[in-house]
């Protein structure tokens, strides 16, 4: 038996986590963690799993192997929904909004976790329950603004740019106010200047305390945010630490930055 | 102005039966209305939910007979166990109707917990015939096709006043706004809380809305025990008016009354079952005058693929579109306060 990796320090650790899509290997005896206030960036050729961690991590995927723990807490098993509710959000790849509500209908939505507001209570409007949708709400607008997207709150969400709609994604999964946030591919179909202010909102969400996990094929900006890498080919590890060294691996440069990719 | 509204609304409705003289008119009122507030339930699952229940009726025929039974009382033998029932008061049959169609509600949505779209739609389809067979086979229950006959109508009581037996159509119209405004106003609630968001978020994008917490099985059940609840509560209005049913309750062509109802009025909106209701329920009162049966059936269908065709959203949202294009968009408020403003409006 193989001594658990997790350090004692970890929030989030992955431990010989693998994932099959019938006969296909997608993740393969995966191991890493991710500590407290740390942003750790999961980069990797198209195909190499990185979006099947997430899912794995967030519980929309059971893994056929290995355990995933955040603070101390297992999370085999739980509901992707359960998972959220311990702190752990994610973002999706594909542009994922509430198309056919509001800007504002969409954070709100966000923050539904910070309610506790019962059907009866609801029903007979009590005073406890109207106080808690007017913190909710004040809630959300605070969200739109720290994203800088309150100027659009009454756009409806699928009419957004697309760069906003990017954004508002982000916005979503902030109002659930996790402690650990799983981006996927947040700047792909941002222009220069929407990704330089994402870089932006990135430190401010860190300096909010959250830990942040990356998955981003723009190696510009996953060299610039990162505090360490972890490098994915064919489901596999094959290299991980802080960005120079990364970038100084041979074999991450044959396998990955190499090909001269950008946005594989 | 907008908080107003549903008074002048009720206040309106209520006013109905004291310059409306014709009591068949009447007649065709409530039973519309009845069927209103049983579309209004199915809009909760599939307007806010969108969850398409094909077997809404049977919430409705279980209302409908277990208010019935209960206060006819009823003498079965299950396995050699006799069980007998002393007929109880109209109010409890009525109460116990919305009961056990929550509670059908809550197994069925247990049931689709896994089952969405296409699944549940089958389960639900599946649900009503299964009721109508039951209510069809169980003689010794439910008389069987000879159908529950002289069902008592609503009694009200007041303090001081004694007991009343509801036998004319105006009590009885009045008897059916009431359940209509409460089933209105608990749904209207729902909707525009916590909780209906939570709703709308499995409508509109199922894992995003897992991804930031909310359980979805959870607000499903709650929707589908609500919707059934109503359904229910329907049931029962019709069983006391009516004074008579049949397994002909359960027919499938009821649900697709309800669907066209909300579909044509607009699902996901408050105010949409009542539209389409009201159209649906009133318009073959006024053909039967004009067009033979057949023709108005053929008119029913055409009018319905005309609003599908050309208002896909339905009558309300088409209606809402014209008048904020007209009046410039609603601007949000930033104000936390208000809860019906901002972001409620969207669906209301
Ligand atoms: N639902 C699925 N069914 C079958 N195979 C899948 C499924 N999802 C992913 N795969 C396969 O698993 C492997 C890993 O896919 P994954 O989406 O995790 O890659 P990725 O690293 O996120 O790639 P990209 O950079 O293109 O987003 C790929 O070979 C992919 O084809
Ligand atoms: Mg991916």
């Amino acid at each position: 038996m193989i001594a658990p990796p997790s350090s004692a320090h970890a929030a989030l650790s992955i431990e010989h986590v693998s994932a099959h899509f019938g006969g296909l290997t997608a993740i393969a005896d995966m191991t890493f963690t991710v500590d407290d206030g740390e942003l750790v960036s999961l980069i990797g050729p198209n195909g190499a799993g990185k979006t099947t961690a997430f899912n794995v991590i967030t519980g929309f995927l059971k893994p056929t192997q290995g355990e995933v723990r955040y603070r101390g807490i297992s999370l085999s098993g739980l509901k992707s929904h359960e998972v959220a509710n311990l702190g752990l959000v994610r973002t999706f790849q594909k542009t994922s909004v509430f198309g056919a509500n509001t800007v504002f209908d969409n954070v709100l939505i966000g923050v539904h976790r910070h309610g506790t507001s019962s059907v009866w209570g609801t029903l007979l409007a009590l005073p406890r329950v109207r106080e808690e949708e007017r913190r909710l709400r004040e809630e959300a607008w605070e969200i739109l603004d720290f994203v800088g997207l309150a100027k659009r709150a009454g756009e409806l969400g699928g009419a957004l740019p697309y760069g906003d709609q990017r954004l508002l994604e982000v916005a979503v999964a902030l109002a659930a106010r996790p402690t650990l946030l799983l981006l996927d591919e947040p700047v792909s179909g941002m222009n220069a200047s929407e990704t330089i202010s994402f870089i932006n909102l990135l430190g401010k969400i860190r300096q909010r305390g959250v830990t942040v996990l990356l998955v981003e094929h723009d190696m510009h900006l996953v060299m610039n945010v990162s505090d360490r890498v972890v490098v994915l080919n064919y489901g596999k590890i094959i290299a991980e630490g802080a960005p120079a060294e990364i970038q100084r691996n041979p074999e991450v440069v044959r396998a990955y930055l190499g090909q001269g990719v950008k946005r594989a | 102005m907008r908080r107003s509204l549903p008074f002048l609304w009720i206040a309106f409705l209520a006013s109905v039966p004291l310059w409306l003289g014709d009591p068949y008119f009447l007649h065709v009122l409530i039973t519309t209305g009845i069927f209103t507030i049983a579309a209004m339930s199915l809009n909760l699952l599939l307007g806010y939910t969108g969850q398409l229940s094909l077997g809404h009726v049977a919430f409705f025929g279980i209302g409908a007979y277990t208010s019935a039974l209960t206060s006819l009382g009823f003498d079965v033998n299950i396995f050699g166990l006799r069980i007998v029932h002393e007929p109880w008061p109209v109010v409890i049959g009525f109460v116990m109707g919305i009961v056990v169609a929550g509670l059908c509600g809550y197994a069925i949505g247990k049931l689709s917990f896994k089952v969405r779209g296409a699944y549940f739609v089958i389960v639900t389809i599946s649900f009503a015939e299964v009721t109508r067979l039951v209510a069809l086979n169980w003689v010794e229950l439910t008389q069987g096709p000879l159908a529950l006959n002289n069902i008592p109508p609503f009694t009200v009581s007041f303090p001081g006043l004694g007991e009343h037996t509801l036998w004319g159509k105006v009590p009885n119209y009045y008897v059916m706004l009431v359940v209509a405004v409460l089933a209105y106003a608990v749904i209207a609630r729902l909707v525009r809380s916590r909780i209906g968001r939570a709703m709308i978020a499995l409508r509109e994008n199922e894992p995003l809305a897992t991804s930031v917490g909310i359980d979805v099985t959870r607000f499903l059940v709650l929707a589908a025990v609500v919707s059934a609840g109503i359904a229910g509560a329907a049931g029962g209005l019709y069983a006391h008016f009516v004074r008579i049913i049949d397994p002909d309750i359960f027919l499938f062509i009821y649900t697709v009354t309800m669907v066209i109802m909300v579909v044509t009025g607009g699902k996901g909106t408050l105010a949409g079952p009542i539209v389409g209701g009201l159209i649906f329920g009133i318009l073959p009162v006024f053909l039967r005058a004009y067009a033979s049966p057949v023709a108005q059936w053929i008119i029913y269908g055409v009018l319905m693929i005309l609003i599908v065709f050309f208002l896909p959203r339905g009558i309300v949202p088409a209606v809402r579109a014209w008048w904020e294009n007209r009046m410039g968009a609603a601007a949000v408020e930033r104000t936390g306060a208000p809860i019906e403003r901002a972001g409620a409006d969207a669906h209301s």
